[in-house]
């Protein structure tokens, strides 16, 4: 239910819900009891002239999912000061055009980490140990027909290398040491308070590793991290596992290792082009694919909900956001 | 070193024959018709036998072979041996402790992940192309669940210390209460289904514990409950299992073992809450070597009248 501005009735603070038609989150029906929301989706004017006509008070935002927010809407909203966002990544806002407007970027968080490095593990575990191969095993009847399965590869003793030691890698980090793994990490920079051995370079990472587990976030800078060197330092019983964005990973090149069997196999939540993912890897029984959906659980939903919440509020409130985004 | 002539029951590593071949006289029992048809000919030289999990060593395969001496289990668990008559008639018996616990323990978890983040059916949710219509839908978390193990010994412990590096609250039902965890210790396994929402059996199968897993403890574990089995399939009344989970009275199962493998009750095949696996909980090059080097070991220290490594009888 959408409250346009100019209701007499309706003194709360305005918010403008930015979301693509696919994003109708329950999050509208939280927001609405503290928030009068600017929903342009519920008018039939388009985009620009809504904006223009309805948003130019609007100090806070807040952006649905994935939703794209581009600079030319962002240039449309001479007062915004804050962009609440409801995902970890944050690499489908322009962080350069919030920078250079001095507004404040927040994110999930916490909210996720838990999640998403559940999944990691998950991945990784089905890829070595053929969980869900083994499953289609049984299931097709071959079990009964050919007897004993391909044995897989034991995790505990392997070196894995976290890219990325944020809030997820720190989290992937602390579930492997508990299965005997050997953690090692890159990241933008040395972490002081952090034990495990740093690696400046992902390549030296990746050729000191039996695994990488990619928890970083995309940015220009880090858009195919994961290249055909990286991928090769990695090995020939090298598995990759990200949970992070597809564009961390080359991944044509992944495909032609994979499929050259250059590669030992893969363990993949995201990819390039969502939810397009290459036939060629439907073949294969050492990679796991998962369709974007390691934070969804109601647990983090229902959390990063609350920290959205808490966000605005904040705002309005004159009070230190939490979870906001450091940008360099 | 004499040259000791081992029968082994079944294939179960080309690595073991090998090895065993180069050390001593190696017989293959499914190279012959029948178990009667060996004994013929060969009944008085085997002194050794090799089992697994499939063929072990019953009451009739120890009284078959009169010279028998030692028994060495390609496996940690011993329900496939007669232990009370190998005791009788003075047969040392050697399983594969120790070395295979990292790689259960770690299915146990994979089992669990597989079955709260349904990783199978996305996984052919995505190879089916239906990604393309639509998004996947909510899975259950596992942080933070409570997990309730049953038998905590090697493999439990391991399972435990794993779940808890994902913040699990972990209790458990034992024959006995272990000191030294702070762990929750439940006297029954009634108890412990109640009151955890994941449930792992990875205690020993024995006539004591047979079908310890019965109608009860599943309605116990409920239609949250997710009950993951990596022993061995006989802990578990499978027909209760089935019938539990088709009618939605059990939240999910992921099972490495069941009752007559490798027969898997069909009715599974068409439920989306379970993940089923091949008996695979030590199926990994290392850990299939690290198991055959123990059982030689054993064998060698034995033929060189040494104390045995890992001897249960």
């Amino acid at each position: 239910m959408a409250d346009q501005a100019g209701s007499e009735t309706n003194h709360l603070p305005l918010i403008l819900v930015h979301r693509l038609p696919s994003f109708d989150l329950a999050l509208t029906n939280i927001l609405q009891t503290h928030f009068r929301i600017l929903d342009p989706l519920h008018s039939s004017q388009p985009l620009d002239s809504f904006l223009t006509s309805h948003a130019q008070s609007v100090r806070a935002l807040i952006v649905y999912a994935l939703s794209p927010l581009t600079a030319d809407t962002i240039r449309l909203l001479p007062s915004l000061e804050v962009v609440v966002g409801t995902s970890a990544g944050v690499d489908h806002i322009d962080i350069s055009e919030c920078r250079n407007r001095g507004i404040t970027v927040t994110n999930a968080g916490d909210a996720f980490a838990e999640d998403v490095a559940d999944c990691a593990v998950a991945l990784l575990i089905d890829v070595l140990r053929r969980v869900s191969a083994g499953d289609r095993y049984v299931r097709s009847g071959l079990w009964r027909l050919r007897g004993e399965y391909t044995l897989g590869s034991k995790l505990g003793g392997k070196r894995v290398g976290i890219v990325g030691l944020g809030r997820i890698g720190s989290q992937v980090a602390q579930r492997l040491m508990a299965f005997g793994c050997i953690i090692a990490y890159n990241s933008r920079k040395k972490k002081s308070s952090v034990q495990y051995p740093y690696y400046a370079k992902v390549c030296d990472l990746a050729t000191n590793s039996d695994i990488l587990m990619v928890c970083c976030s995309l940015t220009s800078e880090t858009h195919h991290l994961i290249n055909k060197e990286v991928m090769k330092a990695l090995g020939k019983e090298g598995v990759i596992v990200n949970v992070g964005r597809g564009g961390l990973v080359d991944e044509q090149e992944l495909i032609q290792l994979l499929t050259r069997e250059e590669i030992g196999g893969a363990g993949l939540d995201v990819f390039e082009e969502e939810p397009d993912v290459p036939g060629e890897l439907f073949a294969l029984d050492n990679v796991v694919l998962s369709p974007h959906k390691a934070v969804l659980t109601p647990e983090s939903i229902e959390a990063v909900f609350q920290l959205s919440l808490a966000n605005l509020k904040c705002f309005f409130s004159n009070e230190p956001l939490r979870s906001v985004v450091q940008q360099e | 070193m004499e040259n000791l002539s081992v029968l082994m029951t079944c294939p179960m590593s080309t690595y073991l024959e090998q090895e065993l071949e180069k050390r001593f006289k190696l017989f293959k029992l499914w190279h012959y018709s029948s178990t009667d048809q060996f004994a013929k000919v060969n009944a008085n030289s085997i002194r050794a036998v090799v089992g697994d999990t499939k063929i072990g060593a019953d009451a009739k395969l120890i009284d078959t072979l009169p010279k028998l001496e030692i028994v060495a289990s390609y496996s940690v668990g011993l329900d496939k041996i007669d232990l009370t008559k190998c005791e009788q008639k003075g047969i040392r018996v050697t399983n594969t402790p120790d070395v295979l616990t990292d790689d259960v323990a770690d299915i146990a978890i994979g089992l669990i992940l597989a079955v709260l983040r349904r990783l199978c059916v996305s996984d052919g949710f995505v190879r089916s192309g239906s990604w393309k219509n639509g998004d996947f839908g909510l899975t259950s978390k596992f942080s933070g669940k409570s997990v309730g193990i049953v038998g905590l010994g090697r493999i439990g412990s391991a399972i435990a210390k794993r779940a808890e590096a994902f913040g699990c609250p972990i209790s458990y039902y034992s024959r006995t209460e272990k000191p030294n965890t702070n762990y929750k210790y439940h006297s029954n396994i009634i108890d412990l289904a109640t009151t955890c929402e994941i449930l792992v059996i990875a205690c020993a199968l024995t006539v004591e514990t047979h079908r310890i897993v019965n109608g009860g403890v599943i309605d116990a574990l409920g239609p949250k409950g997710i009950l993951i089995n990596i022993g061995r399939g006989l802990l578990i009344n499978e027909t209760e299992l089935v019938a539990a989970l088709i009618e939605g009275r059990l939240g999910g199962a992921g099972l490495d073992v069941f009752e007559k493998e490798p027969v898997v009750p069909d009715e599974l095949f068409g439920l989306d809450n379970v993940v089923l696996l091949p008996h695979v909980g030590t199926d990994t090059e290392e850990t299939s070597n690290a198991m055959a080097d123990l059982v030689i070991q054993n064998l060698e220290a034995y033929s060189l009248s040494k104390p045995l490594l890992t001897p249960v009888v």
